[in-house]
């Protein structure tokens, strides 16, 4: 086998071992607290992928996770750690929810175009402020990613409970609902809305631009190695600061879904902790955003496990987030072992 | 009475080592007299780390025996080869950066009680250092010691464990000349006294002649000779450890050029250092078309920090830097439309992507040009097609285009960097300790690399701390001390000991052709060769 082959089947070993280690762990977690752990793994299945009703959960979950993914996934290729997606997808949702305040939006499909391209403004100009705070002052990208998300949150808590909220949401501050022409539907045929085929297309074209284009790949030799990248002149503050606008350009994308297609308006129901979930597709897919795609999938679904596990069982609703707690610390581990798996025949690299 | 009392007796009887089915040792057996300095010299690759990890008990031999005074002896375990009193001084440096001196010599001998009685301590390392030929302040961190003086805190830490047998791994890799006489001259008088033998790595044939009594060269894990240094020629040494008859001498002819056109024109350069203290205050130089600048310094003194102003990887505070009469500023559009191209030291780190292939760091120059790209979009086909011409015309040793970078020996990504950096028409090129570890046959490639560009008439700035090699290639040579230009004269000139003086920080002498700031040397080149 090439070298490549065999970087690339360990590349895709690592994870799945991770998230199988990470299964084997939250069956023991759920045997300790007197689940019977077989059937915890049998409905984890079921619920995520048991049938077309669970099927279309798992993919409701996994749209949003794509987007805010891609957050983590392509600054992480220019060589930062962003894990602020939180901040640009809240960012998303106050710009869609702020549009109709601010003008006149046209209805239908050119007024929610116009929703979605205000969200996406919103997240590249959270993503790029903190691309051009690390660029241009030397701020840790990850600090103030999570700290900037923390001000957006806040910020937008008092937006929609203050100036912007609707006198009609009485117990649940929000802002006011969209008009009814505004709204995005559902896929045909399925209960899963647009922002699935949007995160597909995200992630397809962001693995396209990062594999193919002369810019992705200068983004990548930026990530990779910077001196190289200056020794070779490549504009390395202007990549990072455009690999990190993107990034939350698709988080801020995925703020707009969660107003247009779910709540209809802006609440603290968008703050979920999609942009942080994120974080960790973006891991077990070793921030590939191709590979994004079916991890966001297996993930949500998972998340989707969660409400038959509590029917079932009477396990927590939140019991799943231990295995997801559980996969994140076993993907970082699994990074520990990458270069050193070994295969029957393989040459020793330690030779002198 | 026996003068060489504690010095060991060292003989390995058909060492063999195997890693996999690579054979990384085949058969060696040389044996070291008590009380003498030994040298291992060889290629890299050529298994002499091997040979001293056996020896240290890092590897365990899978055939043959070791005899340690008479005894065959087997080493398990680096425990196992202390017990036995064998030192190892390795090539990069494992002191404790925050540690003072003495809290560095103190954890070397392994048994500290729980509270540290700090004057019978410093009062016993007093009464040590006194006892050696290295005097260094105990209080000193390691971030205050030159890296002469950190390698003499290294030899130190061993002595005080008084080692029978000392091993050191090329230990004058960062030394300056003088520093590395120092330590050197040192050790073999330690030797010559009885107190230990001495087994020394080396790439360096000036160090072979003068500090060693015999010398053993290793080629592709196999023991080639052993002889006294008193018969050996550096001629039969490089033959030996190349297998072919090449010899020390330029790899080809310094043709003549004329290099009357200022190429590069450095005026006054500013920059700061990584903690922020000044590292270049007012450097001035000039590189003119058709000849090799060196610049001679001890590490430190500002030669990392004026590559990475070059090329764009650190800030200028203040100052000029010119290509070809333009300013220069390093964009990537500067660099293609001016010729611009650098080998910086340590390939892998500064000028390669370690996760990337092969192709993809060949094609760093000119993956944005045709025909590597079209309209935005890399054309994965010619990228691995000009990668595959390279590889060839470069003799880069690698598994294919495909492979990771990181795989390749360090040789072969200088060779990396060098087919990339050479490629097209280099007006300037840009270099740094470029053979930095590298075996014989790679650095002679590198030198006749760097030849051929000059006598092509490309201006060439060549850094390195090896004088050795600046007295083979430069044709002018500059002393850099402080972040300036103390000393500039055409190498034919150019004397050791004034450029070790001026390397030193003192005052240089007047010279026979001197040049003031903007008045640099640029004369016809005789041919030499």
């Amino acid at each position: 086998m090439s070298p490549r082959t065999l970087a690339a089947i360990e590349a895709a070993a690592l994870p799945i071992l991770a998230v199988a280690a990470a299964l084997l762990a939250f069956g023991l977690f759920a045997a300790w607290g007197g689940y019977p752990p077989l059937e915890v793994w049998r409905l984890l299945f079921v619920g995520a992928f048991g049938d077309a009703f669970s099927w279309q959960n798992s993919l409701q979950r996994a749209a949003p996770l794509m987007l805010t993914a891609l957050c983590v996934a392509i600054p992480a290729q220019a060589g930062l750690m962003v894990i602020g997606g939180e901040g640009a997808l809240v960012v998303g949702a106050l710009a869609t929810a702020a549009m109709p305040y601010l003008l006149a939006v046209p209805a239908g499909i050119a007024g929610t175009g116009l929703l979605l391209v205000a969200a996406i403004l919103g997240g590249a100009a959270f993503g790029a402020l903190i691309g051009a705070m690390r660029q241009w002052r030397g701020v840790n990208e990850t600090i103030s990613g999570l700290l900037l998300a923390y001000l957006v949150i806040n910020l937008f808590k008092h937006v929609v409970e203050g100036p912007m909220r609707d006198p009609a949401s009485l117990n649940k501050p929000s802002t006011r609902p969209l008009e009814e022409s505004l709204l995005i539907g559902t896929l045909p045929g399925m209960d899963v809305h647009w922002g699935l085929v949007w995160g597909v297309i995200a992630c397809a074209a962001a693995s396209l631009w990062l594999l193919l284009t002369t810019h992705g790949f200068a983004t990548r030799v930026v990530g990779g190695n910077p001196r190289a990248a200056g020794l070779v002149g490549l504009p390395a503050h202007r990549l990072v600061i455009t690999a990190c606008a993107l990034g939350g350009a698709a988080a801020g994308l995925a703020g707009g879904f969660e107003v247009a297609a779910v709540h209809t308006a802006a609440n603290a129901s968008v703050i979920s902790g999609l942009g942080y979930a994120g974080i960790l597709v973006s891991f077990v897919a070793r921030h590939q955003p191709l590979a994004i795609i079916p991890v966001a999938i297996v993930l949500g679904g998972f998340g989707a496990a969660g409400s038959l596990l509590q029917r079932r069982l009477g396990m927590p609703d939140a019991s799943v987030q231990v295995l997801l707690g559980f996969a994140f610390v076993l993907i970082l581990a699994a990074e520990v072992g990458r270069g050193r798996l070994r295969w029957p025949g393989s040459r020793s690299r330690s030779a002198a | 009475m026996d003068p060489r009392v504690n010095a060991m007796r060292l003989e390995t009887v058909g060492l063999t080592k195997r890693f996999g089915d690579f054979v990384a040792l085949d058969q060696v057996s040389i044996t070291v007299q008590p009380g003498t300095v030994h040298a291992l010299l060889g290629e890299n690759g050529a298994g002499k780390s091997t040979l001293v990890k056996c020896l240290s008990g890092y590897h365990s031999a899978d055939g043959g025996s070791m005899i340690l005074d008479q005894r065959e002896q087997v080493l398990a375990s680096p425990t196992d080869a202390r017990r036995l009193s064998i030192g190892m001084v390795y090539q990069h440096f494992t002191v404790v950066p925050g540690m003072t001196v003495a809290e560095n010599l103190l954890l070397a001998t392994g048994d500290i009680t729980s509270i540290v009685r700090w004057s019978k301590v410093r009062a016993e390392l007093t009464e040590f250092m006194a006892s050696t030929p290295f005097q260094l302040d105990l209080d000193a961190r390691p971030a205050d010691l030159s890296a002469g003086q950190k390698q003499k805190l290294e030899i130190l830490k061993q002595m005080r464990l008084r080692p029978r047998l000392l091993i050191l791994d090329e230990p004058t890799s960062v030394l300056t000349p003088q520093e590395a006489d120092e330590v050197l001259g040192a050790l073999r008088q330690r030797a010559h006294a009885g107190e230990c033998s001495i087994i020394l790595i080396t790439h360096k044939f000036r160090e072979v002649m003068a500090y060693a009594d015999e010398v053993s060269v290793l080629r592709r894990g196999r023991h080639i000779a052993s002889a006294s240094v008193a018969v050996v020629t550096q001629p039969m040494l490089a033959q030996q450890m190349v297998g072919e008859s090449e010899t020390a001498a330029l790899p080809i002819a310094r043709g003549v050029t004329s290099a009357t056109t200022p190429r590069l024109a450095i005026t006054d350069l500013h920059a700061q250092g990584d903690r922020g203290t000044p590292a270049l205050q007012g450097l001035t130089l000039e590189v003119c078309a058709g000849e090799i600048v060196g610049v001679a310094g001890v590490s430190g003194n500002g030669q990392r920090e004026l590559m990475q102003a070059l090329t764009g990887q650190r800030r200028v505070l203040a100052g000029r830097i010119e290509v070809s009469g333009a300013p220069f500023s390093a964009s990537r559009e500067e660099n293609r439309r001016l010729g611009v191209r650098s080998l910086p030291e340590e390939p892998l780190l500064n000028a390669c992507v370690p996760d990337m292939t092969v192709a993809e760091n060949l094609s760093l120059r000119t993956f944005d040009q045709a025909p590597s790209s079209q309209r935005g979009w890399l054309r994965a086909g010619a990228v691995r097609a000009l990668a595959g011409d390279a590889i060839a015309a470069f003799g880069i040793r690698t598994r294919g285009p495909e492979e990771a970078i990181r795989q390749l020996s360090g040789g072969n990504i200088q060779r990396v960097v060098l087919a990339r950096e050479l490629s097209g028409t280099a007006q300037l090129l840009l270099v740094s300790n470029p053979t930095f570890g590298l075996d014989f046959s790679a650095t002679r490639d590198i030198h006749r690399r760097l030849l051929e560009a000059r006598n092509g008439g490309c201006a060439v700035l060549l850094i390195s701390e090896d004088l050795d090699e600046l007295m083979l290639l430069a044709d002018r040579i500059a002393v850099i001390s402080a972040g300036r230009i103390v000393l500039d004269c055409p190498a034919a000139q150019a004397d050791r000991q004034a450029l070790g003086a001026a390397m030193g920080g003192s005052t240089p002498e007047p010279q026979p052709a001197p040049a003031r700031p903007g008045v640099t040397g640029c004369a016809d080149n005789e041919a030499l060769a």
